[in-house]
């Protein structure tokens, strides 16, 4: 039952998503089946397709799985955005501070040069770090002064872009280049391409080591949330705090805990875009991956598989809307936002108030006295 | 005035009703017991149009009346009293009286006319209500005949009444029986749900008992007991007294030496309170709800922050003011918490996963490396739990959600019990709990205390704390009244202890 409701119900809203853009389509005036055999079929070939879907998937599984955890805590993590700018730069920084310079650099020196082995990992723990300070700061001051981190991570998105545009601007950039965006990292700091390594798929596409990473940390937050008492006490503490209080849970240290979590999962955003895509911090660079994480984390239950499915979903949609812009007459690739947004409303609706089969359940608990 | 005949009501698979047929006469005061579950609300919820029957037909005055919501009943002249009541604090008295039957035109609110009618509707029943006073400056006892007055002033002829004692001190529930009887002399029908056997021998004419949605029996209250009714209720001979040795209290387990403890927004809630508990013997708490109990517990248990606690607090001779509640745990401090959906259990979390909270951090919920949490030893020892205190249905993958009240009553008192404890905060151990598991967790708590643990009761229900305790305190404006022995003392001058009378 429990199984049927999770799984089943995210899958009824997409399909009734579907149904209902089909018809805005259709009054529009093109062909409903046409559109959505752009915009879902673009995403299966072989080996483009799959290779950029996967690629576009990579973001909003780590901002998925950041607001799974936290939510799983209790806790509405609106900052991913903020957290994984943060985190991209400070990779980016440890990027081209630490690492031979690269012959693009012309205005960075670094302090000293350190080898691939050495340097990704360092640019990865400092993308975390960042991203878990970022996070953290919202749950210190929930923790300590109890104000609301949906208004503190909104806060903070704010003051991150600014900031780092700053720095970007004034500090980092390349004089002359006229792309708001930092000098290139050092070449011991990319992250390879899968295509280097499977044959047939060509390293033009962008799909990276951080896809492997993101798997892993579908894999990882699943267990830590599971199969550790830390697990059990930060679901505990999002279940019901006053209970988890009482089994001698710190609620505090629950939310400082979770916040840095949510934080360094978003903040692995920048592993992906900068050690393995762009190679520099390049402003503004997210395609509000923070923000499409909380439809990630909603859809998926907030669960880690459901998570990695659901950013699979968004990353066709994302790239199928740009084929449908090209080859459609008049639907534009617009249409993807809206699926989205009708796919979040109906996810977001009780299954209860739609089947109320469970809700007769509830009742019957009420009704005893 | 009212006839119910053959109905049943299904919720998906749980047959709630099952041909319920009884006759509430004109002018009597009817009372429905029954264990929870029983159906006993979801039958006078039908007869109220909160609900619809799947079959059977509801008579009001001999005529088949089509009752499909509550609007149907307030129109044929059935009210309803609900448990919680349905009020907004800050309006007053004859605001929320007139909340969905606004006199006046629709767009005018003739608020001076209500507030006459209300006072002479007051003054018929002697309700003693303003009908300008604001709801939050008012008593349990008077809040509740503001509801009374909310269906009056429908012009309601058959009162529905759902566990209108639950909330009453022991005064406040011999004024509301007055004033019942008094409703009655009036040509008022009463219904009355509770499982309190007493009051159903003390208030009504008519007895239905009900049994897994069925009626066991209709009687005449003149002509029953309470073991016969409480013997209808379960469906076995029931002890309806606590069965027990004399205490022998050991060495003192739990002090506290002038505790005070201050509220979220500063007031004093425990005022100056030194107690000390032995080993072997059940101290009992009793109050009015609110004087305190609630602090006093939670700060024993470490859930208040030592910045509002002042005094001392010592466990076994060591001072354990300043630890947390895990600390206090380890140190074998039990705690069985007064509200059991917001302290005891995650609802919506396994059985196996509630029968580790506080102990998640050790063995056996965790594995020899003391991260990961071990689901061999979780399993083991919930089916302890579940075997040991008989929780029902065995199932430790189930929702503790989808337990009835009893049993995770029973589950929340398995988990607590094996710590081993040796000292046991309880409160409110039976609330909403059915007769057969109250009398297994009262024997439950003696066993305990036989085998030498100290135990500190707190209960609203004066019944239960004077039968289970060996000493009782009784606490009014967080301090301590005064000591009885439970033995020797009557409800009626604990009551006025309770209330700041003397005795």
């Amino acid at each position: 039952m429990k199984y049927v409701r999770e799984i089943l119900f995210p899958l009824i809203a997409v399909l009734a998503a579907f149904v209902i853009g089909g018809i805005v389509v259709w009054i529009i005036g093109d062909s409903p089946w046409q559109t959505y055999k752009l915009l879902i079929g673009s995403a299966f070939s072989w080996p483009d397709g799959i290779g950029y879907t996967l690629f576009n998937a990579t973001p909003l599984i780590f901002t998925g799985l950041a607001v799974a955890v936290a939510f799983r805590c209790g806790l509405l993590n609106i900052g991913a955005e903020g957290q994984l700018y943060v985190a991209a730069f400070a990779a980016a920084w440890v990027g081209f501070k630490f690492g031979a310079q690269d012959p693009g650099n012309t205005a960075i020196t670094p302090f000293m040069h350190l080898p691939i082995f050495l340097l990704v990992p360092l640019c990865c723990i400092a993308a975390i770090a960042a991203g878990a300070i970022w996070g953290g700061i919202p749950g210190v001051l929930k923790a300590k002064f109890g104000s609301h981190e949906v208004i503190n991570t909104i806060m903070l998105n704010f003051i991150a872009v600014a900031l780092l545009s700053y720095f970007t601007q004034y500090r980092y950039k390349i004089p002359g280049d006229p792309i708001l965006q930092t000098a290139p990292v050092s070449p011991q700091a990319h992250l390879p391409t899968l295509g280097r390594y499977i044959p047939g798929f060509p390293e033009r596409i962008p799909l990276n080591f951080a896809f492997i990473l993101a798997v892993l940390a579908c894999v990882l937050v699943y267990i830590f949330l599971w199969k550790t008492k830390w697990g059990y006490e930060l679901r505990a503490t999002g279940a019901n705090p006053s209970a988890a209080e009482y089994g001698g849970v710190s609620i505090r240290k629950q939310i400082v805990l979770a916040m840095a979590i949510s934080g360094g999962l978003a903040g692995m955003v920048g592993i992906n875009e900068v050690l393995g895509y762009r190679h520099s911090y390049y402003d503004g660079f997210s395609a509000n991956y923070g923000f499409v994480g909380i439809a990630v984390a909603l859809l998926g239950r907030n669960h880690p598989v459901g998570v990695f499915l659901a950013a699979i979903l968004f990353a066709i949609l994302l790239r199928g809307g740009i084929f449908v812009d090209a080859f459609t007459l008049h639907v534009s690739k617009d249409i993807v936002d809206m699926l989205q947004g009708i796919v979040i409303i109906l996810v977001a609706l009780r299954p209860e108030a739609i089947f109320g089969s469970g809700k007769k359940f509830g009742l019957m608990k009420k009704a005893k006295v | 005035m009212l006839e119910l005949r053959n109905i049943t009501k299904r919720f998906g698979a749980v047959l709630a009703n099952d041909h319920i047929s009884f006759k509430v006469p004109a002018g009597t005061i009817h009372a429905i017991v029954g264990e929870n579950g029983a159906g006993k609300s979801t039958v006078m919820r039908i007869a109220y149009g909160f609900y619809t029957a799947d079959e059977g037909e509801i008579l009001v005055n001999d005529q088949v009346r089509d009752i499909r919501s509550p609007h149907d009943a307030i129109a044929l002249g059935i009210g309803m009293v609900h448990q919680h009541f349905m009020l907004v604090e800050p309006m007053t008295v004859a605001e929320n009286i007139v909340l969905g039957a606004e006199p006046g035109s629709a767009a005018s609110l003739d608020l001076k006319k209500a507030a006459a009618e209300i006072r002479k509707l007051s003054d018929e029943f002697k309700l003693a209500v303003d009908p300008n006073a604001t709801i939050e400056t008012l008593s349990v006892g008077q809040q509740q005949r503001v509801e009374l007055l909310k269906a009056l002033y429908r012009h309601a002829q058959l009162l529905i009444l759902d566990e209108p004692t639950a909330v009453l001190t022991p005064q406040e529930v011999e004024e509301f029986f007055v004033i019942l009887r008094r409703m009655r002399e009036q040509g008022k029908t009463i219904v009355i749900i509770t499982h309190k056997l007493s009051e159903v021998l003390a208030i009504s004419d008519d007895v239905t008992v009900m049994r897994d949605g069925r009626v066991v029996g209709n009687v005449k209250t003149s002509e029953t007991n309470a073991a016969e009714l409480a013997r209808l209720m379960v469906g076995r001979e029931v002890l309806l007294r606590v069965e027990k040795p004399d205490a022998k209290p050991g060495a003192p387990v739990l002090s506290t030496k002038d505790l005070t403890i201050l509220g979220r927004d500063g007031s004093k809630r425990v005022d100056n309170v030194s107690l000390e508990i032995r080993a072997g013997e059940i101290v009992g708490i009793a109050g009015v709800e609110g004087n305190g109990q609630t602090e006093l517990i939670e700060a024993l248990a470490g859930l208040i922050p030592s910045s509002h606690i002042s005094g001392s607090i010592a466990f076994e001779g060591h001072d354990i003011t300043r630890t947390d509640a895990r600390q206090r745990k380890e140190l074998g401090i039990a705690h069985i918490p007064e509200d059991r959906h917001r302290r005891g259990l995650l609802l919506d979390f396994s059985l196996a996963e509630n029968t580790i909270l506080g102990v998640h951090y050790r063995k056996p919920a965790v594995s020899a490396g003391g991260i990961f949490l071990d689901e061999k030893g979780i399993q083991r020892r919930t089916a302890q739990v579940i075997s040991d205190f008989d929780v029902r249905p065995p199932n430790a993958a189930l929702p503790a959600r989808a337990l009835s009240g009893g049993n995770q009553q029973k589950l929340i008192i398995g988990r607590e019990f094996g710590l081993p404890p040796k000292f046991l905060l309880v409160s409110q151990p039976t609330r909403g709990v059915d007769i057969g598991a109250i009398e297994f967790i009262h024997r439950k708590i003696v066993a305990l205390r036989d085998a030498g643990c100290a135990v500190l009761l707190v209960s609203a229900e004066l019944e239960e704390v004077t039968a289970l305790s060996d000493r009782l305190l009784v606490i009014h404006n967080g301090a301590i009244a005064g000591q009885v022995d439970p033995k020797k003392t009557s409800n009626e001058d604990i009551g006025l202890m309770m209330t700041g009378g003397h005795r």
